[in-house]
């Protein structure tokens, strides 16, 4: 605003009106950004039956790097991608494919990330086989033919990765007592995602399914870990040897590391005599 | 003096004179289009994707920066094909003009001026009034909602890139979305998508303020005040400093809103306007002729 001399009282009446369209532009400027805010949000829920194409990141960083070309649609050979439209509860313009109707086909060269401009594909995909689009889940257990006895087994079959994502388990029919099930076993680390299975289910609505990985996929909290596994790690248990079990033990008995329980005849080696009469009732041995 | 917009030009130059640079410009736009839906439709794939990105021949990228932009704020770092596209479009229009994308080559251009030539025709006058300048407080928006979410959140909206993506890969319910901003051009507000809201528009003002390409008004002595420039002009403050020398501004138009659509050149019967260049570091202004106009009276334009 530049006052012109010798009217105040106009530039006041001006500087007024600049003050109350940049409120007004601020309110309808806050009021839209809300609702897209809320929109936005809302689109970050990826539909269970939506699957991303080979290499694409994690749906939150994918969704900021996926500028919505439609490249990868466009170098599919076999034209299973689509970009979602407005309507769609995928976020807009982005790709996806749903298994049941086209599964990927799992291109050795994967065409698709290689013509993704921004790497919302990874590039660093090189082997399909390490493709993560999903995780495929037998879900209905009471209609899969092989969890009703039958030899159906054709997810097992149609499996790019096969025997490797899923395996068949025996276990014995407990319905006629001398038959065996041979039960779909789905293994995370060689699944891809592909969604063969799921097409080609044999049930009028398929018994397997592929859902994206953070549905399909539990985790542990951060902190747990495997007692087994972190021995293995370190080649040796990571407990310190076991000072002697004073707790809870049946009267008279003692435990040593592994011994297992026995009589105590002698008191615990490293007790000082006299020094047990001094410690709480707890800690004394023998039962509560 | 004929009271319908341009018929002075059109009886002293004729139609096609008359029209030229918007025969052009349709042209550009179905062109491009044309481009893009030659592989969809005939399986000749020169151009692949859409504005946002494509890939010419297999080997020209070309990226909307304001797109990337928006992918950039939301903290994720592209492949270099998507940048140098960036770059050469960037560059491109930083010489010719950053709105030019807006009516050579933007999808929603010919819907805003089906409305804004609907609305002259029925005489709707009136409507809302919100300041040229809501669009930067959109394109703070856009860029913002970006950084805040992760997520290209005004692309899920953006009806440039709806539209342009919608013809090559099918439409579904953009066209109530691109309806709805037709409407609202020609009821509630006149130019109001392109311009006055749209962030795009904002981004590419910015990105062409220095731009080379200009038009002028060389031969504003000529000008009788038939006042049809204004009248077409979808960005019509951008004419008044060069045509009447506001603060002794030369016959350049120098405003980044100034898309050189051309209108301006082609409905002056007295042939004021033309294309040339910028003069490059233009003298500083001489001592000002007219005296600056008020806030108010530059809206009345």
């Amino acid at each position: 605003m530049n006052p012109e001399p010798g009217n105040g009282k106009a530039s006041a009446t001006a500087r007024r009106q600049f003050l109350f369209d940049a409120a007004r532009l601020a309110c309808g400027v806050g009021l839209l950004g809300a609702g897209l805010a809320l929109y936005a949000k809302q689109s970050r829920a990826l539909p269970p039956l939506a699957i991303r194409p080979p290499g694409a990141l994690k749906e939150d960083e994918f969704l900021g790097a996926c500028i919505r070309c439609g490249l990868c649609v466009r170098d599919c050979p076999y034209d299973i991608l689509s970009l979602a439209l407005p309507e769609e509860p995928v976020a807009t313009g982005t790709p996806y494919f749903v298994a049941r109707q086209k599964p990927c086909e799992m291109c050795e060269d994967i065409p698709c990330v290689k013509a993704c401009p921004t790497g919302a594909l990874n590039h660093r995909l090189k082997d399909i086989g390490k493709a993560k689009m999903g995780l495929a889940v037998l879900v209905d257990q009471e209609n899969c033919l092989n969890f009703l006895g039958l030899r159906c087994d054709i997810c097992y079959r149609v499996c790019p990765v096969l025997d490797r994502a899923i395996t068949l388990e025996q276990r014995l029919n407990p319905r006629t007592g001398k038959h065996a099930l041979f039960i779909p076993v789905v293994h995370s680390e060689a699944c891809t995602g592909c969604g063969k299975c799921e097409k080609a289910c044999p049930l009028e609505v398929a018994a397997i399914k592929v859902y994206p990985l953070d549905i399909a996929k539990g985790e542990p909290g951060k902190h747990y870990r495997l007692g087994w596994v972190e021995q293995q790690k370190a080649g040796k248990s990571l407990v310190a040897p076991d000072t002697p079990h004073q707790y809870n033990l049946p009267e008279g008995m003692r435990y040593e590391s592994g011994k297992g329980l026995s009589p105590s005849d002698a008191p615990p080696a490293g007790t000082p005599p006299g020094a047990a009469a001094d410690r709480p009732r707890a800690l004394q041995g023998g039962k509560l | 003096m004929s009271r319908g917009i341009g018929a002075q030009a059109l009886a002293t130059k004729g139609w096609l004179k008359s029209h030229q640079w918007l025969l052009a410009r349709r042209a550009s736009q179905l062109g491009i289009l044309a481009l893009f839906l030659l592989g969809p439709l005939a399986g000749v794939w020169i151009v692949k994707g859409n504005l946002t990105f494509s890939y010419t021949l297999n080997m020209l990228p070309l990226t909307d920066p304001f797109v990337l932009a928006q992918s950039l704020l939301a903290r994720h770092w592209p492949e270099t094909k998507a940048l140098i596209g960036a770059g050469i479009v960037l560059a491109f229009y930083a010489l010719v003009g950053g709105r030019v994308f807006c009516s050579w080559v933007c999808p929603m251009n010919p819907v805003s001026d089906a409305a804004a030539w609907l609305r002259e025709r029925l005489g709707i006058r009136g409507g809302a009034h919100v300041s040229r300048e809501a669009r930067y407080w959109l394109l703070a928006l856009a860029l913002l909602l970006a950084a805040a979410s992760g997520t290209l959140a005004w692309e899920l909206v953006n009806p440039v890139s709806l539209l342009h993506r919608g013809l090559i890969f099918g439409l579904g319910a953009t066209w109530a979305l691109v309806l709805a901003i037709f409407l609202f051009d020609l009821f509630v507000m006149k130019d109001g998508w392109c311009g006055h809201l749209c962030p795009m528009g904002a981004f590419y003002s910015l990105v062409g303020k220095f731009s080379l390409l200009r038009v002028r008004a060389t031969r504003r002595a000529a000008c009788d005040d038939c006042l049809d420039c204004y009248v077409v002009c979808p960005e019509a403050q951008v004419i008044r400093p060069a045509l009447k020398g506001v603060d002794g501004a030369g016959p350049t138009i120098l405003s980044g809103h100034c898309s050189n659509c051309g209108r301006c050149i082609e409905v002056c019967a007295k042939d004021v306007f033309e294309f040339g260049l910028r003069r490059p570091l233009a003298a500083a202004p001489a001592q000002p002729r007219v005296p600056r106009v008020s806030p108010a009276a530059g809206k009345s334009l």
